[in-house]
């Protein structure tokens, strides 16, 4: 899913721009240890693989991506930890 | 007036760097217009390569450690301390054991990377692993005595010093068992956090079949959550759990404190322009190696090349000159793919690595390279 305005709020932000894959996806992968069940993450990445790659974690490993935002010069991933 | 070059870290980065340094300002230095003054808080320069030969009882721990009085310029100042914080505005480097904080003019942090197991509950203590003199000794030990059994291979934590290193790490162990006619008393296990066995895809994708055909299990989308020496067990936090008999993790790793309490970066990387090597938001301020967050991997060979970049742009600035040099990511590194044959890749910001065919001279010429180690880091080779 991608669209061009943020349809949720995020409780907490990881702004992985400037990194390259798999960067932005174990930079996520550290804040979701850390914060609670429920809580939604939001992922700043310009590595043009990371939607794929943390969409196919989140189904993967159980959580959810509820929105991911092209914002132009990179995207506004949003993972809720379930 | 002399200006002051200041360089945090003693490893391959800011060895190379001071050495470099030395050769390009000597003159400067003779008149008294540059110091150059290299702090690191050990006596002795290490070669961190030399573990993962420690563990197979090919290599001692002694022979990747040198003093490195030795190894630096006599030209290069050196001041065994600790670097706690950064006064900008004064150009100061604060110290642990001295009483008077020490000047700069340039600084470059070259602080590396360290090990944090205690991230992972239970990782520590029911774990080994080749990231230091002891670990690689005490996983050396454990091999010698096993009697057959699941080795797992698990990379917990990334970025990691040296992204090769697991892989080499998994052939390795599976060849060097194989050698001794032992293999089938073993079951591997490599396991990797992302959906591939490695995070650059290029490798990943010429390491994947190589697992395989050698019967190697892969688990790919394992982050490790938590780990049970009791019972011998790693649990990922996508539920996957492992029973091992020898568990060899790949630690996760952070930066410097110093960084982080000098507002360079978090985690204790710092925040750089990738090309220039510039601290984001300082004057004055670079970072190489480990400790640069660049976006290669964390590799000598890095630090090595970004080394001799910083050593262009500071001789540069010192004499008043436009620093053009950039370091566009150049990254060369070998990959052992058994005990007697490896690989090579060569890549940067622009191209990716592409792995040849795994051959005995490649090998050879790894071990030659360990060899002459202590030539780069004079700044020779």
């Amino acid at each position: 899913m991608t669209t061009n305005q943020s349809q949720s709020e995020a409780d907490t932000t990881v702004d992985a721009r400037g990194a390259t894959c798999p960067g932005p996806l174990m930079d996520l992968i550290s804040e979701v240890r850390a914060v609670d069940t429920g809580t939604v993450i939001a992922l700043l990445s310009d590595a043009e693989k990371s939607p794929t790659e943390v969409e196919e974690w989140a189904e993967k490993s159980g959580n959810e991506v509820t929105d991911v935002v092209d914002q132009g010069d990179h995207n506004r991933i949003h993972v809720r930890k379930l | 007036m002399t200006e002051h070059i200041a360089i945090v870290g003693g490893g391959t980065g800011g060895t190379v760097l001071a050495n470099t340094l030395a050769e390009k300002l000597g003159a400067e230095i003779a008149a008294d217009k540059v110091e150059i003054t290299l702090f690191n808080d050990g006596e002795d320069h290490v070669y961190k390569p030399v573990w993962l030969y420690v563990a197979f009882g090919q290599r001692e721990p002694a022979d990747g450690r040198r003093p490195l009085r030795e190894v630096v310029d006599e030209r290069v100042t050196i001041r065994h301390d600790y670097v706690v914080d950064i006064d900008y505005d004064r150009k100061e480097l604060e110290l642990v054991d001295a009483i008077d904080p020490a000047p700069y003019d340039k600084l470059v942090v070259a602080t590396g990377a360290q090990l944090d197991p205690e991230r992972v509950p239970g990782l520590a203590d029911g774990s080994h692993h080749f990231y230091g003199e002891d670990g690689a000794q005490a996983l050396r030990d454990e091999l010698l005595t096993m009697d057959g059994g699941h080795i797992v291979l698990s990379v917990v934590g990334t970025p990691h010093m040296c992204p090769a290193a697991p892989l080499e790490f998994t052939f390795m162990v599976d060849d060097w068992l194989r050698e001794r006619g032992r293999r089938d008393e073993f079951d591997i296990t490599y396991t990797y956090p992302i959906m591939r066995v490695h995070g650059n895809e290029h490798i990943a994708e010429w390491a994947d079949p190589r697992l395989r055909e050698r019967d190697i299990g892969v688990e790919t989308v394992f982050n490790a959550e938590a780990v049970d020496p009791k019972s011998e067990t790693i649990t990922s936090m996508e539920g996957t759990k492992l029973e091992y008999d020898l568990l060899v993790a790949i630690p996760p790793h952070t930066g410097s404190d110093f960084v982080e309490s000098a507002g360079l970066g978090d985690g204790g990387w710092v925040d750089v322009d990738q090309h220039t090597l510039e601290a984001t938001g300082f004057e004055d301020v670079y970072a190489i190696g480990d400790a640069a967050q660049t976006g290669v991997p964390k590799a000598g060979s890095a630090a090595h090349y970004q080394a001799n970049v910083v050593a262009q742009r500071l001789a540069s600035e010192v004499r008043g000159q436009p620093a053009a040099a950039v370091y566009g990511g150049k990254t060369i590194c070998f990959i052992e793919t058994g005990m007697d044959d490896a690989t090579f890749v060569e890549f940067d910001y622009e191209r990716p690595p592409e792995p040849s065919e795994p051959t005995q001279a490649m090998h050879w010429s790894k071990l030659a390279y360990n060899e002459s180690y202590w030539l780069t880091a004079r700044g020779l080779l």
